[in-house]
């Protein structure tokens, strides 16, 4: 490991400042990813500002929205009374992420920010535009049954592996952060990136930005909901494909829904126009199948995942049924 | 809580819990990276990321500048191994051949290779620098794509030098005569590479005590052979070498044979004048010790409507390094299992760019029983028959590739108990016909055999002062419970409680024994200790003098601190007494034990298993779920009912494994693992894990040892993929042959 300082601020200011003037240095809180990718060479900051110590894990219920401290544990946020009443997908995607050991250690804000698992990334002795722009796309041509059907560029199709963030974009949640130009607030779609050229920028996150917390709108999805995580073993594994499903029913007619997949892009993807068709339809298989063949419009598959063009739309229709048929 | 022996009862056949239990779960077992020695500092390998070619340079300056570095030793300027010079060929089976002789010169064999050991005072700065060594390649052309390099595949060194050797091509009948057969199938099978993951990673602290007394506590299977290993190595006495393995925190065979890490560990250490620590990262367990070896097998099998298999021929082909011949028995169930008098097999080997494989539990067997027992499946299938109905017509009740007798078989005992358990009626003969909502159920079973070894081991028993018995034998433990298991055996020879008696391993200071492997510990040590046990006693019964003298020793117990009879009254005599008739000192025996060989000779021996499985997988995603498991063996004595049932829910659970989860993958335009950490090479967790029921037959087989153990680690395993293969297609009507079943091979099946 590579020798680096340490900072411990108790203020949001110090640590964006400390952050602010310096393009080598990381934030750390739980440590889950960012530790494993300074072992193995992926990452070496030269300053690490370690803001465990910032006020920033309440979870709070404001006019019309929750409002989830970045530093909040996922297991915390999982098990907190307000967002099963209000958001029972958001703690279901919590819960079918990591172990119970590095929910306990990872963070709201640190989850979003968990680098791809991409095997090319993670191996220093292989190519990857991510980790080191302009050495080409190990995964284009080599090993992707993990990688993008959907948003990917000829430079990177890596996806992102959070699985909470899936529910959080479905759930139309925003960002708060604050930076060394104020405070700002970025809704969750717009908050991950697409890869285009620069895969190497996961976020739309600027030099010294903190996350301080992620809102989430009140809305009518706190009853038929599903996170449908679909893996290669019952636990501990990243999606091969994964589903926010949420309905708001009135009797067997959807009234509103809202539909979102991991392990399928750079960024966690939505599915509006597949949310649209859904609406007014009623909850079938039928329609269930029908959205879920608009939301797979696009899909282009590579050597070793031509597999997700057929679970991903599976794996939405299953999603669907499984939330509809909550009593 | 203390353990004793019933007063009545044997400790054999006991639920003793594990001796060295609390040691374990406190954290006061030491395992090898553990031990505290002044000094001690620590080494980093660095690998190759070549997989083939030559160094032509390696900047290893600014390593050497960086803090706390002490050394920094490659090929350029590492000392010369004795060993290495007299180019020494073990010319033993499993690795014929050369093995990787580290920092021995500019040659890069597999990628990961290790090419420099950096050693520093701290772990950290040591890794820090590893990562500052510089290296250049005169990269070649490297092969690593089994697939196509299939067809060079050759038949094993040791077969052509041995006409004997079981590596060789092996017809009973007529060859393929399979064809003959009304009903006929052919269907190949491929695993992918199985990569060991015990929890604890490999590891060694080097230590020379002198410029020619080198002590290793080395994570190992062997500690004679690794002496003997060291010894030859390094030129030196084999007393001059002292290796140490009290606890193994895991093995399954990746400590049955040394690997580079050691060799430069203990260079490190004669270049620093230090004990240097080098534990293997997660990633280097892919590279830098061996792996089950990526497998293809063809099948072709022929029955009558009946069901009566008319032949079976078993073709494979394994891989291994270009440096090392490893080679397994992966053909030889196919040889005796089933009453087919037309049976032909074909092993071979292909040599790639990648390092040499080990033996993983169950080895060949595993990969073996795979193909056979999942063809078995499909020939019942296609006969319209219960695959269970199918095994019994093929039974048979002698050894049909030696013809001779089994010493013990109770596997028609064993198929009835685990139908029973798993509930096999409820199995459709047609696949597809059980469902529980979205998913899918079907039953599948699988058999496994593996023969019952037993070698000659040394094992030295002495009475103490305090009344205790120690008992020592230079085997290790790797999992299984050999400590409480050898308890268990010299508390019944003694007639002494168990809480009276330990059992040490681990140290090559010990009475030889050979390696724990080859599920033989219990039915070779055992014997030892058993053996040990009654020299013991005729001893205290000498040093009793004419009170004792016309007792047989099985008459005599050690309980209540005094040397008696089992049966009340007789003649006593007090431990203090007996000491003090043998001059005040611990009353000692060393005795080696050996099989019989003109016994072994007579009958063929051999543990059985068969495994059911109950999976159920999901209609829309592939998702497989084993939800319940029965594993039941003929193993002959079952000393332990409660760690020897455990070794069969580690056995099945590493069977879930190898059917569904495990394979590493290889980027062969790179010559270079990708899934490479436990992140991606998916082991079983334990939401993975069903309910596993184990039963026993626990007949004793007394031809293979007094004691009548028959073995269990590898039976555990061999056969369980096959079961949940099997039972996949019972519930999908999917015959997918290649491993591991991941859901996108169930869903684009």
């Amino acid at each position: 490991m590579n020798q680096f300082q340490y900072l411990r601020p108790t203020k949001p200011k110090a640590a964006i400042d400390a952050l602010a003037r310096d393009t080598n240095a990381q934030f750390i809180a739980g440590g889950t990813n960012l530790l494993d990718l300074m072992k193995r060479g992926v990452m070496a900051p030269q300053k690490l500002v370690d803001i465990n110590k910032l006020p920033l894990d309440k979870i709070e219920k404001q006019n019309d929205s929750l409002r989830i401290g970045a530093l909040a544990l996922n297991s915390t946020v999982a098990e907190d009374k307000l967002v099963l009443e209000r958001h029972p997908l958001l703690a279901q995607a919590l819960n079918a992420g990591a172990s119970a050991q590095l929910r306990n250690m990872a963070t709201v804000g640190g989850n979003m920010l968990q680098r791809t698992r991409c095997h090319y990334f993670y191996d220093t002795a292989l190519p990857c535009n991510k980790r080191e722009p302009g050495s080409g796309c190990g995964a284009l041509e080599g090993f992707n049954r993990m990688h993008a059907i959907f948003g990917f560029s000829d430079k990177c199709i890596a996806v992102h592996p959070s699985d909470m963030s899936v529910a959080l974009v479905a759930l139309d949640a925003a960002v708060l952060v604050s930076g060394p130009k104020g405070d700002r607030r970025i809704a969750f779609a717009d908050f991950h990136r697409l890869p285009g050229d620069t895969p190497q920028k996961d976020t739309n996150l600027e030099q010294g930005e903190l996350i301080t917390a992620v809102e989430v709108p009140d809305s009518p999805f706190t009853k038929n909901v599903h996170y449908l995580k679909v893996r290669e073993r019952a636990s501990y594994a990243f999606a091969l494909v994964s589903v926010a499903a949420a309905l708001s029913l009135d009797g067997q007619t959807i009234k509103d829904a809202r539909l979102a997949m991991g392990g399928v892009a750079h960024k966690p993807w939505r599915l509006s126009e597949a949310e649209k068709s859904l609406i007014g339809k009623p909850a079938t298989e039928a329609t269930f199948r029908q959205a879920a063949d608009i939301a797979m419009r696009g899909a282009k598959a590579f050597k070793y995942n031509e597999y997700k063009l057929k679970l991903a739309p599976n794996a939405i229709v299953q999603a669907l049924k499984n939330a509809a048929s909550v009593a | 809580m203390k353990e004793q022996l019933l007063q009545d009862g044997k400790a054999v056949g006991d639920r003793l819990s594990r001796v060295d239990g609390r040691l374990k779960v406190t954290g006061a077992a030491k395992y090898s990276a553990e031990y505290e020695l002044p000094g001690l500092v620590h080494g980093v390998l660095v690998g190759s990321t070549v997989a083939k070619g030559r160094i032509t340079s390696i900047d290893t300056k600014a390593a050497e500048r960086a803090p706390g570095v002490l050394a920094v030793i490659t090929h350029l300027n590492s000392p010369k191994v004795p060993g290495f010079a007299a180019k020494s060929n073990p010319d033993e089976p499993p690795t014929i051949g050369q093995p990787l002789r580290v920092f021995y010169d500019e040659k890069i064999y597999f990628n990961d290779q290790p090419i420099a050991l950096v050693v520093a005072d701290t772990l950290e700065r040591a890794r820090y620098a590893a990562r500052l060594v510089k290296t250049q390649y005169a990269a070649e052309q490297h092969r690593t794509n089994f697939e196509a390099n299939k067809s060079r595949a050759f038949l094993p060194t040791q077969a052509k030098r041995n006409p004997k050797s079981a590596q060789n091509d092996y017809t009973r009948g007529q060859a393929d005569g399979y064809q003959n057969a009304p009903v006929k199938l052919e269907a190949e099978y491929v695993h992918e590479s199985e990569m060991h993951n015990p929890m604890e990673l490999q590891s060694i602290i080097a230590h020379w005590e002198a410029p020619d007394r080198l002590t290793v506590y080395d994570k190992v299977q062997a500690v004679k052979g690794t002496q003997r290993a060291f010894a030859k190595d390094w030129g030196l006495p084999e007393d001059h070498v002292k290796v140490i393995a009290t606890f193994v925190g895991g093995a399954f065979g990746n400590g049955l044979h040394n690997w580079p890490h050691e060799t430069a560990a203990i260079i490190g250490a004669k270049v620093t004048n230090r004990p240097v620590k080098v534990v293997l990262t997660r990633e280097q367990m892919f590279t830098m010790v061996g792996y089950r070896p990526k497998t293809w097998q063809r099948i072709q099998m022929g029955a009558t409507k009946d069901g009566k298999l008319v032949g079976i021929s078993h073709e494979s082909v394994g891989q291994t390094s270009t440096y090392e011949e490893f080679t397994e028995s992966t053909v030889q169930q196919t040889r005796m299992m089933y009453a087919a008098p037309n049976v032909s097999t074909r092993y071979r080997i292909l040599g790639l760019d990648i390092s040499t494989p080990i033996w993983m539990r169950g080895p060949g067997e595993a990969t073996g029983a795979f193909a056979l027992e999942s063809a078995i499946d499909e020939m019942a299938h296609l006969i319209g028959m219960d695959p269970l109905e199918f095994r019994l017509r093929n039974h048979t009740d002698t050894d049909p590739e030696k013809n001779k007798p089994w010493s013990t078989k109770y596997l028609k005992e064993c198929f009835q108990a685990g139908a029973d358990r798993i509930g096999w009626n409820k199995r459709q003969l047609k696949p597809g016909a059980l469902r529980e909502g979205d998913w899918l159920v079907g039953y599948g079973m699988g058999v496994g055999t593996f023969g019952a070894n037993r070698g000659s081991a040394k094992a030295r028993a002495a009475l103490l002062a305090d009344g205790s018995v120690v008992l020592q034998s230079a085997t290790t433990d790797i999992g299984p419970g050999t400590g409480t298991a050898m308890v268990q055996i010299a508390s019944d020879a003694l007639g002494l409680p168990t809480d009276k008696i330990r059992f040490e391993l681990g140290n090559s200071l010990f009475p030889q024994a050979p390696s724990q492997g080859g599920s033989s510990t219990v039915n070779t040590v055992g014997s030892a200790v058993n053996d040990a046990c009654l020299a013991l006693k005729k001893k205290l019964q000498e040093l009793g003098g004419t009170s004792f003298a016309n007792v047989q020793p099985e008459q005599l117990t050690l309980t209540g601190g005094q040397l008696g009879l089992k049966a009340n009254g007789g003649p006593r005599m007090s431990f203090a007494d007996l000491r003090k008739a043998n001059n005040g000192q611990d009353i000692e025996v060393t005795i080696e034990s050996k099989p019989d060989g003109s016994t072994r000779q007579n009958y063929s021996m051999y543990s059985f298993s068969v495994h059911f499985a109950e999976v159920k997988v999901h209609t829309m995603t592939g998702e497989v779920r084993v939800t319940k498991m029965v594993s039941c063996a003929d193993a002959g004595t079952i000393v332990n009912q409660k760690t020897a049932g455990s070794q069969m829910i580690g056995g099945a659970i590493g069977g879930i494994g190898m059917a569904l989860t495990e394979g590493a993958v290889m980027d062969d335009r790179f010559g270079r693992y990708v899934t490479k950490d436990l992140a991606d090479y998916h082991v079983p967790v334990h939401a993975d894990a069903p309910p596993v029921e184990v039963f026993f037959v626990n007949k004793p087989d007394t031809l293979v040892d007094p004691l009548g153990t028959k073995g269990i680690g590898e039976i555990a395993i061999i056969g369980v993929a096959p079961a949940i293969t099997n039972a996949i297609f019972n519930a999908t009507g999917k015959r997918i042959r290649e491993l591991p079943i991941t859901p996108d091979k169930v869903l684009l099946a």
